[in-house]
């Protein structure tokens, strides 16, 4: 109080202590998050001599490059449609009671594991138990005489790196999706099990509205996550499945493609996105945190 | 009920199998490399690959520059964020989540026609340089993870009664930071920097493209070139996060703890 | 048989018994609350009436009809809850033509049922409202809406009013109390709270760790309490150890001071301990004409509570408050002073050795 009321009288050049604790980190955002991905949006509409032009997007639409946003699109979807769904149901599960009471937080912490358990190991682990020599491949040839590869199967491949993405999608999925499921309210069932309804009833009417925008939510989260992955696909297939990330991974270092703006297009189409579904996501959680408050 | 909870128990078993047979599968492919029995072969010949030891290190020191950089300037922002400047938090909430939006592919992308070699800013040009770039690169990729445990943290307390509080007492705002503020997101901290740790010990991409010999890019070699060393490599990889996350899970039950 | 016939139900939780051996006939169109501290056993008793909970032992019927083992959404009862639990997706309207639409009612008939009730709760306009829309008090009308939309046998509220404001929570219990009477619906009210309790019910059940300690009007319970969990909970009351002087004549000593009492303790024997009470209200200050009992003492603290004033007067070693009216013309007491407290001979409550 007593420096409050000296300050006032005597105004002496105060230090504007919370612009110089923000500065850094504006400074820091500016530099390198905000610029880097300003230069490539603004280079992805420019030609060679920096006049505006379309004609990058519009390099785009070749059958390679549209190939392999398509192999992103199809991995992203089915890794984080399955994930969200063996997600959510395992989520379900460890929290509607019934079960002992360890297996929540045990669950929990084992999503906290595995959702960042990504990247080379996460490839290495896979090849250990479904490639041509790993431990699932072995035992199922010798204890059920099936020879997955004979049948078509390749860990390289779209369904391969699906099963491989699942890995940190599903706990992923438990992680995200748990407090919007624990937001459900036991009084919510008993008023409409009252009212008449049936277990079918409430989810279609009650439970199943009340968590779709949750569930999409993290569906879409899921979505850009391993849209933008590249280091497990990269380490298991090198670039035999030509993702975009693996796409744009070989134009940087200079081994195909020698357009630096198609390169900044194909970035552009990555943020475009990844950012809407980004913001979907964001739409969705508004909402659903509306209800479950 | 019965037969309700009969399906939650084989969820949770699909996904414990999901969880663990990867695992095990990988441990005992490690185990391999000795023909017909089971050794520990694979992980002497990379514990005593020189180029381990060197890229190891260099990740953890990468990692350790990382988590004090990003708190050196995440900390004070989110502070005074808090404190003074709220008319700003859409704005932080906007760009912490913009590593979310952007693949980190594409940033690393940004960087490298941004500053190099022939820019105003050339980071590219001398090694201590390029690690500055680097470290940059991974606070950007930590940077959702690092601000949202710091903001609960500083949210868990009453940052505007504690501050009031030692400024009547006549501290200044560097140490109503240092005295006041840090010991008490402490936990909170603690979390956001082994998550930190977790995500750029073998982070791949940034490391790759920038050119250093980070545990990432060799992990990736090593798979290209040998057989078991990668699945061993992978064990440790995950003890590794293992690690990291059992120590937050420790950290935010203490937290708990102690405030009740 | 009465329309609500419940016989010996009893509940454990694993080794716990919550409700012991409960047995209440509730008539048609009755209101009758489960008065009782937090965790005696009043909403499992609800629950059980709701099919929640399946007694361990006992049995439930409702108009003549065994419910014992049928499951909720078969019993046709409405239930509100503490929380309002509205269904947050739907909107007013939704949520109160949920049971309808479930049990396959025409649109038409749906939409003229659901502005019938919005009528009733006095909310004609909320109807597109959604519930996070609303305040806490109308939230809790609309619970009560749906419930009764169903148009069920029996109306049971759990608590309803406990998370409302003060102000809110009076005018929608007269609320509730009205609708139930123009409804004729019987309905079980479960609280805590006394005053609830006694303002709005025909009939008080009050709950003593899992059991009923006295089944009986507001003004029995009140003025009759049966045992000293209900004396003491029910209202604010001076409770003595006295001692029985001549069970005939009706004469104890409280404190060492000689009383007569109005009610009945013959069957007490010269001597004998005896519980006795008083209420605050049932005394004043002043000796009074010599039909009335007195004690003296001095005063020990005056409190000034708004409409009225409460004074503690210590006797010898027993101490007594009592009430009177805040009168501005009044002189108040003074701690210190000496004062006399006088009562009816009807006004000395004896409670049974329980
Ligand atoms: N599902 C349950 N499992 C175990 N104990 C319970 C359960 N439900 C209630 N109880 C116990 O039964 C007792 C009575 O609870 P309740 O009927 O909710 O009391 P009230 O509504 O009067 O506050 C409490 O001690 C409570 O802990
Ligand atoms: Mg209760």
């Amino acid at each position: 109080m007593a420096s409050n009321a000296s300050s006032a009288s005597l105004p002496r050049p105060r230090v504007p202590w919370a612009v110089v604790g923000v500065t850094p980190f504006m400074v820091f955002a500016l530099l390198f998050l905000i610029l880097p991905t300003l230069f490539l949006v603004v280079g992805a509409f420019q030609d060679n001599d920096g006049g505006f032009t379309l004609a990058n997007l519009g390099k785009l639409w070749t059958p390679t490059i549209l190939a392999s946003y398509w192999i992103s699109i199809k991995v992203s979807v089915a890794s984080a449609v399955i994930g969200a769904a063996i997600g959510a149901f395992i989520a379900y599960a460890a929290v509607s009671g019934g079960l002992p009471r360890w297996i929540r937080p045990t669950i929990m912490t084992f999503s906290g594991v595995a959702s960042q358990f990504a990247g080379v190991p996460l490839a290495f682990a896979f090849l250990a138990t479904l490639g041509r020599q790993g431990l699932v491949t072995l035992f199922l040839s010798s204890v059920f005489g099936l020879n997955i590869y004979a049948q078509g199967f390749n860990l390289l491949s779209f369904w391969g790196l699906t099963l491989t993405y699942l890995y940190f999608q599903i706990p992923l999925m438990v992680l995200i999706v748990t407090p919007a499921i624990e937001g459900l309210r036991k009084e919510w069932r008993e008023a409409a099990t009252i009212l008449g309804a049936s277990n079918w009833q409430y989810w279609r009417h009650i439970a199943g509205p009340v968590l779709l925008p949750s569930f999409l939510g993290a569906a879409l989260l899921l979505f850009a996550n391993a849209f933008g992955a590249i280091a497990t696909a990269y380490a298991l297939t090198g670039s035999s499945l030509n993702i975009v990330t693996i796409l744009l991974y070989a134009q940087i270092r200079g081994d195909v493609l020698h357009d630096q703006n198609l390169g900044y297009a194909i970035a552009f189409g990555m943020i475009v996105i990844t950012g809407l579904s980004n913001l979907c996501y964001i739409l969705l959680r508004v909402r659903s945190e509306r209800w479950l408050k | 009920m019965k037969t309700n909870r009969l399906g939650h128990w084989i969820a949770i078993l699909i996904g414990t199998l999901y969880f663990v047979v990867p695992l095990a599968a990988t441990f005992e492919f490690s185990l391999r490399k000795l023909r017909g029995v089971y050794s520990f072969e694979a992980y002497r010949v990379v514990l005593a690959d020189p180029q381990f030891q060197s890229s190891f290190t260099f990740s953890v020191g990468l990692a350790v520059v990382t988590i004090v950089f990003g708190m050196a300037i995440i900390v004070p922002m989110a502070y005074f964020v808090e404190l003074r400047l709220r008319k700003l938090r859409p704005f932080v909430e906007f760009v912490t989540l913009l590593p979310l939006v952007v693949p980190a592919i594409v940033i690393v992308f940004g960087y490298l026609r941004l500053y190099n070699s022939s820019s105003i800013l050339p980071l590219t040009n001398s090694t201590l340089s390029t690690n500055f770039l680097l470290t940059c690169g991974y606070v950007t990729l930590a940077l959702p993870y690092m601000y949202r445990s710091i903001e609960t943290g500083l949210r868990a307390i009453d940052v505007r009664t504690l501050t009031e509080a030692a400024e009547s007492l006549g501290a200044s705002s560097g140490t109503i930071i240092w005295r006041i503020i840090l010991p008490n997101i402490r936990s909170a901290m603690l979390s956001g920097a082994f998550l930190t740790f977790a995500i750029v010990i073998g982070e791949f991409t940034f490391a790759s493209l920038l050119n250093r010999p980070a545990f990432g890019p060799y992990l990736q070699l090593i798979g290209a070139n040998r057989a078991y060393e990668p699945a061993a490599l992978a064990c440790m990889a995950f003890m590794i996060t293992w690690a990291c996350m059992g120590i937050i899970q420790v950290i935010s039950r203490n937290a708990v703890a102690a405030h009740p | 048989m009465s329309f609500i016939e419940i016989s010996h139900l009893r509940k454990s939780f694993g080794p716990n018994t919550v409700v012991h051996d409960f047995s209440l006939s509730i008539e048609k169109g009755e209101f009758i609350s489960f008065l009782g501290p937090s965790g005696c056993g009043k909403t499992t008793i609800l629950r059980m009436i709701a099919g929640f909970e399946t007694a361990t032992s006992g049995s439930l019927h409702v108009g003549g009809v065994e419910m014992t083992n049928l499951p909720p959404a078969k019993r046709n009862v409405g239930m509100v809850f503490q929380a309002y639990a509205l269904f947050p997706n739907l909107t007013v309207a939704g949520n109160i033509g949920f049971g309808l639409k479930i049990a396959g009612k025409e649109r038409g008939e749906i939409d003229a049922r659901v502005a019938e009730l919005l009528e009733l709760i006095k909310l004609p306009d909320l109807g597109d409202r959604y519930p996070y829309q609303l305040s806490g008090g109308q939230q809790q009308r609309v619970a009560l809406a749906r419930a009764l939309a169903i148009k069920p046998q029996v109306l049971l509220l759990d608590e309803p009013l406990s998370a409302l404001d003060a102000k809110i929570r009076v005018s929608l219990r007269e609320e509730i109390r009205a609708l139930q009477r123009e409804l004729g619906i019987t309905t079980v009210f479960v609280t805590h709270d006394q005053e609830e309790a006694l303002s709005i019910s025909d009939r008080i059940v009050v709950m003593n760790q899992g059991r009923a300690d006295q089944v009986g009007t507001p003004s029995e319970i009140y003025n009759n309490p049966a045992t000293r969990f209900v004396a003491s909970f029910v209202g604010t009351l001076n409770l003595f150890e006295a001692r029985v002087v001549d069970p005939v004549a009706g004469r104890v000593s409280i404190d060492g001071q000689p009383v007569v009492t109005a009610r009945d303790i013959s069957a007490y024997g010269i001597a004998d301990g005896a519980t006795v009470a008083l209420r605050p209200e049932a005394l004043s200050l002043g000796g009074g004409d010599g039909d009335r009992n007195v004690l003296t003492g001095t005063v020990e603290e005056v409190s000034f509570l708004g409409a009225v004033i409460r004074v503690r007067v210590k006797l010898r070693e027993a101490r007594v408050s009592l009430d009177i009216f805040n009168d501005p013309a009044l002189d108040l007491p003074k701690v210190g002073m000496p004062a006399a407290v006088s009562f009816k001979k009807d006004d000395l409550l004896i409670i049974d050795r329980d």
